[in-house]
């Protein structure tokens, strides 16, 4: 039987799992929204990397079919989201449950029909559209989790209502969220994935008169050859779908990291610093690399590593997180725009205004002055981003400087003005030459390093540089 | 935390409580029995010419690590930022300042004696200086000499220096003693007492040299601190200095023989699974909790530099009873913080070496410039010259509210499972090579 190894990162910000098998491939991917119950946390992120595993264990083994075939590596494509919307909708489904509890124990007599009432009426209207976003992948980059995709459509719906209402209808929306957030349901793969090609069946029976109405709908290739023969695809695929479905699923060995490990439901020998994590997932990725910048939620870590993917020395931000993936996440609330508009609308500066990055409060103090005063968005944000990076840049410097190839990784790596502006400045500092690294999975690096080591604690094999390097050509 | 446990006192240990008990409470009376008082500075200090004299030296920075271990700094640290000391100024001297606008009361409970005497010896740190001038103005009638140690810009100490130092001892601190005391110098008690001080330093020297041995028999640094404790203070040049040593230098033996590790509060390290070298002062506040950190780790602290700051005597140094005054004056400028930063690389890079140890560990000390300028560059030099791992990590002297328990854990942390990766990776290295 195949072996699997799992790394669970639990951040804070978000909680990333990764899956790996044999050959340090890695299978399966989830990432959530770290909470208050960091076993929730864990356990949700855990669950989608083994669903996302099932779904690419089955492309990789239809691969030859897949490159005959494209459609059918676009059917599993949209199974995979059609089976998490149905995740969400259990999920929202808990929510509205709760959502009723909570306004029976805080509202009295008529208050309480009236406030369902709206609930109900509200959830009427924002599952479809959340629904019609999954299916037709107009989810749009803006948010990831359930969390914020609920919470923007709430809003969304309140403000619509009666000012009166505003306040009852927030009231059960704060008490709820954290409850049902906070519980792990229990999904049955097999249930789901068939109720999930009926949906899939729905929406491509539908396909032409949706496609005539609606331009944003993309129609591929793919899709073409999907629309007058979903049936025999969904038919063909039903058994490899059966059999990823009972697939047992062997974890042989795991490990956690982040800054909640110490919390993590798992034996201490299981547990690894985030630091050592990163650096070894980054190296494992990039194997020329001798200096890892890593940026995540509260943390900005300047890492030295050897020919090994072993740390030599590290830096870490002390007693202020300013800077870090939280600043920009306070930034965009100042500015009530999405997180993962920030670096877009940064791109657009013309100039990059002076802005202090000692303080978070004080930045955006900062942004407001600016702001009377006439400075553009773009042009305050592109400060903002360069400020970021001048604050690494000092803490690369305590580090010992970059050496080589430079890996950036954590989830703030997914923001292309932080990218923009660390790359012109470490090639200002380090010289032109410098090979600056960044993976597309660079927010699941420490949960892969996590897992590398869970596979070689087995083995009890770390690896040569050579070794690595072979390794990641397969990746 | 749990309820800590009780700790293993070994009888060094309580000669040692005794003695500072003993001292507490002379001083606490020596008002009524007509002993006079010096205010003075640890590194650096001329000990044995001030009790030559029959008096008795208070070290400001060790009643405020005191306070700070006894958990009353805080309050100190807040009554002298209220009458206006900045957040950055150092932390034992606003503890001090804060101790004395509260009537003075010592760490024991005792009060202490105002000074009749305040004995600048400022030994590579400028603080010093502009702390005695505090001091100046809340005790104004009180004399004030100065003692200026020579920095060792140029990495050794010149005969011109040495006359330099002695000239000041000579013609401004012994007679500013003689006219406080009523006493003539008396070069002869001096030179006796140098006996005893490189007596008890031999011993010092040997407790320390102990945790070259396979496992360390000390914790050179949160124990050392306790081991320098009689001889940087009141008691060098004293008989008892030379027993407390005697007696501990023996335990330290019979520990070695039995191959036993170190003593801890939280009971004996039983696997000694990590050597470190540590560069920078403890933090007091929370000392303990600091300590057990390694302990958990079974990481022990086999060199410091912070145990040097009253003497580097492994270097050879000892106080010489045919030259008292030039002695102290060597002494003086020998001291850890008063050599230069290739002097503190170099020193540094033999304990890594001579000690066996697995890495370097830095703490850096927030409101400590003296100590914490250079430590980067320290760092640096030692990675790239012994490729051991290097660590750093930083908290505060006396002041709680720098003490971040989660951000140092954290950081310990990973540090060892960086070590202990790396124990691994060589040992395979070493195998396939064989193989």
């Amino acid at each position: 039987m195949n072996k699997y190894y799992i790394g669970i990162d639990l951040g804070s910000t978000t909680s990333k799992a990764v899956i790996i098998n044999e050959d340090d491939e890695i299978i399966g991917r989830g990432i959530t929204n770290t909470r208050a119950n960091y076993s929730v946390a864990t356990e949700i992120a855990r669950m989608e990397a083994i669903y996302n595993a099932r779904f690419s264990i089955m492309k990789k083994k239809l691969e030859a079919e897949i490159n005959l075939k494209p459609e059918y590596g676009r059917y599993i494509d949209d199974l995979e989201t059609v089976f998490q919307y149905e995740q969400f909708k259990k999920r929202l489904d808990n929510l509205k449950g709760e959502m009723m509890n909570a306004i029976e124990s805080y509202f009295h007599g008529e208050q309480i029909e009236r406030v369902k009432d709206k609930v109900k009426h509200i959830f009427q209207t924002i599952e479809p559209l959340i629904k019609n976003e999954y299916l037709f992948g107009n989810l749009g980059s803006k948010n990831q989790f359930f969390r914020d995709i609920v919470s923007e459509k709430y809003n969304e719906e309140v403000s619509k209502l009666d000012m009166a209402l505003f306040e009852p209808l927030m009231t059960v929306w704060d008490k709820s969220i954290t409850v049902a957030e906070n519980v792990v349901i229990d999904f049955n793969f097999g249930e789901l994935i068939h109720e999930a090609m009926d949906i899939l069946a729905e929406k491509y029976e539908k396909l032409p008169e949706v496609a005539a109405g609606d331009k944003s709908i993309n129609f591929d290739a793919e899709m073409n050859l999907l629309k007058g023969n979903f049936r025999n695809v969904s038919e063909t695929l039903r058994e490899h779908i059966d059999e990823v479905a009972n697939l047992e699923f062997n974890i042989a060995n795991m490990t956690g990291t982040g800054y909640g490990r110490a919390l993590l439901p798992f034996p201490e020998d299981c547990i690894r610093s985030e630091i050592l994590c990163h650096a070894f997932g980054a190296h494992a990725v990039f194997p020329e690399t001798r200096t890892v910048l890593d940026i995540g939620g509260q943390d900005t870590k300047a890492i030295q590593v050897d020919k090994y993917g072993l740390v030599t020395s590290f830096q870490m931000n002390d007693r202020c997180a300013a800077g870090c993936g939280r600043y920009l996440g306070y930034i965009a609330d100042e500015m009530s725009i999405s997180l993962n508009e920030l670096g877009p609308m940064a791109m657009q500066a013309e100039k990059e205004v002076t802005i202090c990055s000692t303080c978070t409060v004080f930045a955006g103090a900062e942004l407001r002055e600016l702001t009377n005063l006439g400075e553009k968005r773009e042009d305050i944000l592109g400060g903002l981003h360069k400020a970021i990076i001048l604050r690494a840049m000092s803490l690369i410097a305590r580090s010992g400087g970059v050496f080589n190839e430079f890996t950036f990784t954590g989830g703030v790596a997914r923001n292309p003005a932080v990218v923009k502006y660390l790359s012109q400045l470490v090639r200002e500092n380090y010289g032109d030459q410098i090979k600056i690294n960044i993976h597309h999975d660079s927010i699941f690096m420490g949960a892969l390093g996590g897992a590398m080591f869970a596979r070689r604690n087995i083995k009890a094999d770390l690896p040569s540089a050579k070794k690595a390097k072979a390794e990641v050509e397969e990746i | 935390m749990s309820n800590p446990k009780e700790a293993i006192k070994e009888k060094s240990m309580i000669i040692q409580k005794d003695m500072l008990a003993k001292l507490f409470t002379e001083l606490s009376t020596a008002k009524e029995n007509g002993k006079k008082v010096v205010y003075t500075f640890v590194p650096g200090n001329v000990t044995e010419l001030i009790l030559s004299f029959d008096m008795l030296p208070v070290y400001p920075e060790i009643n405020a690590l005191q306070s700070g271990m006894r958990k009353k700094s805080a309050s100190y640290i807040r009554d002298a930022e209220k009458i206006g000391f900045s957040e950055d100024v150092c932390t034992y001297v606003k503890c001090d300042i804060g101790m004395m606008l509260n009537g003075n009361i010592g760490p024991t409970g005792e009060k202490m004696p105002e000074p009749d005497l305040l004995l600048l010896s400022y030994t590579g740190c400028f603080t010093f200086m502009k702390w005695f001038e505090n001091l100046e103005k809340l005790y104004p009638n009180v004399p004030v000499a100065m003692l200026h140690t020579p920095y060792q810009e140029d990495g050794k100490i010149t005969e011109d220096q040495i006359t330099y130092m002695v000239k000041q001892m000579e013609t401004d601190v012994i007679p500013k003693m003689e006219m406080v005391s009523g006493k003539k110098y008396d070069p002869e008690r001096l030179s006796k007492m140098m006996v005893n001080s490189a007596k008890a330093e031999d011993l010092l020297v040997k407790v320390l040299e102990s945790a070259k041995h396979v496992p360390s028999p000390i914790d050179a640094y949160f124990a050392g601190v306790y081991y320098i404790g009689p001889i940087f203070t009141a008691f060098r040049g004293t008989e008892e200095a030379v027993e407390y040593y005697t007696e501990l230098w023996n335990e330290v033996q019979e520990r070695m023989r039995l191959g036993l590790g170190p003593i801890t509060p939280e009971g004996e390290l039983r696997e000694e699974k990590f050597r470190l070298v540590v560069e920078g002062p403890p933090n007091w506040t929370n000392f303990r909790e600091f300590w057990k950190i390694f302990y958990d780790m079974g990481a022990v602290i086999v060199a410091s530099s912070y145990t040097k700051v009253g003497g580097v005597y492994d270097l050879g140094f000892r106080h010489d009873p045919e030259h008292p005054l030039e002695s102290l004056a060597k002494y003086c400028m020998g001291c850890y913080t008063n050599l230069n930063l290739p002097q503190r690389v170099n020193l540094l890079a033999d304990y890594v070496t001579e000690y066996k140890a697995d890495g370097f560990l830095i703490n850096s000390i927030k409101s400590c410039n003296s100590f914490s300028a250079g430590q980067l560059m320290i760092m640096r030099e030692i990675e790239q010259r012994l490729g051991v791992p290097v660590g750093f990590i930083e908290s505060d002297l006396v002041d709680p509210r720098y003490f971040s328990y989660a951000n140092i854990k954290n950081r310990l942390e990973s540090y060892f499972q960086m070590l202990e990766q790396r124990k691994i990776i060589l040992a395979q290295e070493t195998s396939e090579a064989i193989a």
